[in-house]
């Protein structure tokens, strides 16, 4: 593969200090995403996934190590540096959805759009799309405040994507959602990544992961396995009888 | 497959090809389809063992066929079978089997066979992905058996990812 990686990690290390005591989260990490691919890292808890995203994103700073955006270095940016990159290349939905509580859910969507430079029109247009897509539309004039966890877990992916960011970032992006609208979800991230959409997330939902075109699993701060999925044989239909057995 | 069997005998009387059609339409594409013989297999037990009985229904350009229905012994069973708490599910134990004893054989390492198999759940998840979407949205029971297969698959690979935690 050649042209820029969305992403190219080298040797990326995480040490949290614990009173006193160094807590290494991430332990030397090599990766590297290609433009238009979709990557799921998958992992036990305390494994340092959330912390690799985090520093991906620049909203953790890392140890030692090396990251490149787009061909730019990154790591040694400052925050306001960051900040300048990821409104202009990257979406990132938290665990925790960090909505603007005294706007709208329309304009919290529309808000990254118009920073990015889009017009008024572009924006409500974008943000009409994802939130159709996430089965949101009824709820664009509402606070945040007013809305279930689920919904404001859609409002932050379509936040995320409103200014059709270069890589989109996510940490558990069906954390918090039942089985119907983590499907909406699927189906909003598959949509733009057949449109071309870079993807890293962080996911225990094997739904969300077979999606990916690659899994990295992380144990212990550190890659034990990297690869693409064994491409779905097609195969005859019932043989899913590998799963599905009824008996009677 | 007898008392499927018994219980879609018990709404009407109906030869093998409609009973075969019936668990195809109600289950959808992930159950695996039976096969013809081996209804007419299970039919023909069924009718030894006084579940059933057949008769031949004359058809006026082609062989005559056999009508099932089912007799006071066969609701009996499907009662039965009804009240009766079912089973659990069972830890599909090859996998762990596998896990457990390979490594101490020297033969295989636990990692590379946990990321192994870490990639084939996924991949049998992807399948189920796209069971569901070629699915008929309005395909109630058939949809909900796909989603049943795969909370099962998230809890092996749940389980995958705790072996990976505590064993060395």
């Amino acid at each position: 593969m050649t042209g820029t990686p969305a992403i190219k990690a080298i040797n990326l290390v995480k040490i949290y200090q614990s009173g006193g005591v160094p807590v290494p989260a991430v332990r030397g990490i090599d990766m590297r995403v290609e433009s238009g691919e979709f990557v799921a890292i998958m992992g036990p808890s305390g494994s340092g996934k959330s912390t690799l995203v985090h520093m991906l994103g620049g909203l953790d700073v890392r140890t030692s190590g090396e990251i490149w955006l787009d061909g730019t270095r990154a790591d040694t940016l400052s925050e306001s540096g960051w900040a300048l990159l990821r409104r202009r290349k990257v979406g990132f939905v938290f665990q925790f959805f960090n909505l603007v509580a005294n706007m709208t859910v329309a304009d919290n969507v529309e808000l990254p759009a118009l920073l990015g430079g889009a017009t008024p029109r572009q924006a409500r247009e974008r943000r009409e799309y994802l939130l159709g897509e996430l089965g949101l539309t009824e709820r664009a004039s509402a606070a945040p405040a007013q809305l279930s966890g689920g919904e404001q877990q859609r409002v932050a992916l379509a936040r995320a994507l409103a200014n059709q960011p270069r890589l989109l970032l996510a940490d558990e992006p069906t954390g918090n959602l039942d089985s119907r609208n983590t499907k909406d979800v699927l189906r909003l991230l598959s949509d733009v990544h057949r449109k071309g959409q870079t993807i890293v997330l962080v996911t225990h939902d094997a739904r969300v992961a077979s999606m990916a075109d690659r899994v990295v699993s992380l144990l212990d701060g550190e890659i034990v396995d990297d690869g693409a999925l064994p491409r779905a044989r097609r195969r005859p239909a019932g043989t899913v009888g590998d799963v599905v057995e009824l008996r009677g | 497959m007898r008392l499927p069997l018994l219980a879609l005998l018990a709404k009407e009387p109906a030869h093998g090809y409609e009973l075969k059609h019936a668990l195809e339409k109600t289950f959808g594409s992930a159950y695996p389809s039976p096969n013809i013989g081996q209804i007419y297999v299970t039919l023909g037990r069924l009718e030894k063992d006084g579940y059933v009985r057949a008769v031949d229904v004359e058809q006026s350009n082609r062989p005559n066929k056999k009508v099932y229905y089912l007799t006071a012994v066969g609701r009996e069973a499907l009662e039965n079978w009804v009240d009766e708490p079912t089973e659990g599910p069972r830890v599909r134990d090859e996998f762990f089997m596998k896990l457990v004893l390979a490594p101490l054989t020297g033969i295989a390492d636990r990692m590379a066979l946990v990321n192994r198999q870490r990639r084939h759940y996924l991949s049998l998840m992807r399948d189920l992905n796209e069971l569901a979407e070629q699915t008929d949205p309005g395909n109630r029971v058939a949809l909900l058996l796909i989603e049943g297969a795969m909370l099962h698959l998230q809890a092996d690979l749940d389980w995958l990812e705790r072996c990976q935690e505590e064993l060395p």
